[in-house]
């Protein structure tokens, strides 16, 4: 049996690893979408913030916050059209446009959002999956938001159609060899501008679970570079959207170390453990680059890798 | 505001000549200047509106603001890097700022005060009681509100209050004003409940709004029933308490509206008797003074009123800790420990006494570490 302190932890990373990772699984799948294409997006980090600010901001206002979470997506679109349509001129960068974009997000977002961050938003509801269980902590941990399960959800769909449908193969295949795709009737701007819309939407989702479930408030230090980590995430998850669920997990646990750590009473060196994520991210990444793992699953056509 | 961006916008663009305008009243004695013009820069380190800590000052501000003659310039979101020198810096060359504010901690050393020593005719205020004599030049100065008062009334009330005993703390970082806040709560508590507990957890910045989360979690799963926290925007902590079920102590300022359920009361600043007095003797041309400190018996902190949360008898209790504040009845009666067993406070100290500006430990019954 497992004393009572390393369970508390283990029920804490339980629960870290389920509402912390939903906004990194959303823009990871986004990005991952998007690269598969041959494109870049670094700014969704500007999606995330300007998604929460949107989604909490339509929840005030109409006390729907679905209607919230639907806001987030259109503002998660709109700032992928414009990076899709932008990047599609000619000799334009798609990193340094991410970048820019990543700046125009959080600053409308900050912009907008002022009047936001005293009023209180209605907050999506949980499912309480726990009520089997008297542990508290437990049920905590799994009072689990809908949108976890819809970002699931989304992987699955994404990692079979990618694999298995036509939208997928041309999806692929556009990011893989562009002159490929030319020579199959495929317009790759198109596909790309689509691409990057439907990523920019999905970040825009992760926002909205930020401001409406977890920690469920809007200010500007909300996503403290979420957005960033999340991108990071896509290289370490090769590509692969059902990985993607399991680097979000993984690093949503790891974040929860720290503060669970202290509650149990290992309180000497918090601030290594509050970088736990990041250290573990590093190691996972020079251990997949040392496989030249990442590069062989990189899509071909991305600027990074040509 | 505009007028002020304004200005630096087209001195960034002009040459020497330009800058040599704006640095013009520095030949002028100041207090000749303070009956014309005076410009004031305030530097914040997060957002205006933050529900906490820079509210409570951006609130206060407008007092400034006020008196005839003075412009106030302020800039958010300023980190505390070398950022907020250059911050300062452009507040001065550009907008001719001749008084400077300096909001949050990290900006004394080495940032304000080798400002200080560079424009020995511009004055600094920085606050927290950082500011000592025999160290630090003569224009650089602190203010400071002795919230760690208020927050030994929370202690009271929230011990009262509690059912287990067990208070959680999600704090920002182990500065001594911090742990001055933790220590205070547990000796609140324990004035009234000897049993009493203070669990602490530190998120390591400011504001982390999903580690303040986990954080909070992480107390109430630990047993805690009471949460209270000192970071910037106390919003996240307090709302999280109420979801869980469990009571809550506000901080910096009033989030009573937040917990309608669990809320007992809240530690606040009261800067505007700062910046009054501040503001009243600029307006006569007088030098400020370099340090202004105080607490509940010069009406600089105050707790928010009782909440749902708060028992009859943790209100009586609280009552009369105020009342016992206000008479100058000291927090820090020695011998104290430790959390690791060492005598830290040898004798009872007056609640404004330098020796505890220089805090680092948490005392015995407080659960946590600083390091």
């Amino acid at each position: 049996m497992l004393s009572p302190e390393v369970l508390t932890v283990l029920i804490a990373m339980l629960g870290g690893a389920i509402r912390v990772s939903t906004p990194y699984l959303f823009v990871a799948l986004g990005e991952t979408l998007t690269e598969k294409s041959g494109r870049i997006n670094l700014g969704l980090e500007g999606n995330l913030v300007l998604g929460a600010m949107m989604a909490y901001a339509v929840s005030f206002h109409t006390g729907q916050p679905w209607l919230g979470v639907l806001a987030a997506c259109g503002a998660g679109l709109f700032l992928g059209l414009l990076h899709g349509v932008i990047c599609s001129l000619p000799r334009v960068n798609d990193i340094a446009v991410g970048i820019a974009l990543m700046s125009f997000g959080t600053g409308a977002a900050f912009f907008f959002g002022k009047p936001y961050i005293q009023p209180q938003a209605p907050r999506l509801e949980g499912l309480a999956l726990g009520e089997w269980s008297s542990n508290p902590a437990l049920k905590q941990a799994l009072l689990i938001n809908p949108l976890f399960f819809l970002g699931i959800a989304i992987a699955v769909l994404l990692w079979w159609a990618l694999a298995n449908t036509r939208p997928g193969l041309i999806l692929r295949m556009t990011g893989d060899s562009e002159a490929s795709a030319r020579a199959m009737g495929v317009n790759p701007v198109r596909v790309r501008i689509l691409a990057t819309v439907a990523g920019g939407g999905l970040a825009g989702i992760g926002g909205a679970f930020l401001s409406l479930s977890y920690p469920g408030s809007w200010n500007e230090g909300l996503s403290s570079g979420q957005g960033l980590m999340a991108v990071a995430l896509v290289i370490f998850a090769r590509w692969n959207p059902l990985r993607c669920v399991w680097a979000a997990l993984l690093f949503g646990a790891a974040g929860a170390i720290g503060p669970a750590l202290q509650s149990v009473g290992i309180s000497q060196g918090y601030y290594f453990f509050n970088a736990a994520p990041y250290i573990l991210t590093l190691f996972i990444m020079i251990a997949s680059a040392r496989a030249g793992l990442a590069a062989q699953s990189a899509p071909g056509e991305l600027s990074i890798v040509k | 505001m505009s007028s002020a961006r304004l200005t630096r916008r087209s001195l960034l663009k002009t040459s020497a000549a330009g800058l040599g305008a704006a640095m013009l009243p520095f030949g002028l004695p100041r207090a000749a200047l303070a009956q014309e013009a005076l410009t004031i820069g305030v530097v914040y380190v997060g957002p205006k509106d933050d529900f906490g800590w820079n509210q409570a000052h951006a609130v206060s501000m407008d007092i400034l603001k006020g008196v005839p003659g003075v412009t106030v310039v302020e800039e958010e979101n300023v980190p505390e890097t070398g950022a907020c020198a250059k911050s300062m810096e452009s507040m001065i060359n550009l907008d001719g700022a001749t008084l400077i504010l300096g909001t949050s901690f990290g900006y004394f050393d080495p940032f304000m005060v080798d400002l200080a020593n560079k424009y020995p005719d511009i004055q600094f205020r920085h606050a927290a009681p950082l500011w000592s004599a025999d160290k630090h030049p003569m224009n650089l100065g602190g203010y400071f509100c002795y919230l760690n008062q208020a927050h030994f009334v929370d202690g009271v009330a929230a011990a009262l209050s509690s059912t287990t005993g067990k208070i959680g703390f999600v704090a920002a970082k182990p500065i001594p004003t911090v742990l001055s806040n933790i220590n205070s709560v547990l000796l609140g508590a324990r004035s009234v409940r000897p049993d009493a507990t203070v669990q602490v957890i530190f998120t390591g910045d400011w504001s982390l709004p999903v580690r303040e989360a986990e954080a909070a979690n992480a107390l109430v799963d630990a047993g805690c029933d009471v949460l209270t926290c000192h970071v910037d925007g106390p919003k996240v902590v307090i709302e999280t308490a109420e979801a869980r079920g469990v009571k809550c102590c506000g901080h910096n300022a009033s989030q009573a509206a937040l917990a309608p359920n669990g809320f007992i009361t809240g530690a606040e600043y009261k800067w505007e008797t700062i910046y009054t007095m501040y503001a009243d003797m600029l307006a006569k041309g007088e030098a400020l003074p370099n340090v202004v400190v105080g607490g509940y018996h010069n009406d600089m902190v105050r707790n928010t009123a009782y909440g749902a949360g708060a028992t009859p008898e943790a209100i009586a209790a609280a009552d009369a800790a105020i009342a016992d504040l206000k008479a100058g009845k000291p927090i820090y009666a020695g011998p104290l420990k430790d959390n690791a067993g060492n005598v830290v406070i040898d004798k009872i100290y007056d609640n404004y006494d330098p020796f505890l500006d220089g805090m680092g430990y948490l005392l015995e019954g407080v659960i946590g570490s600083t390091t």
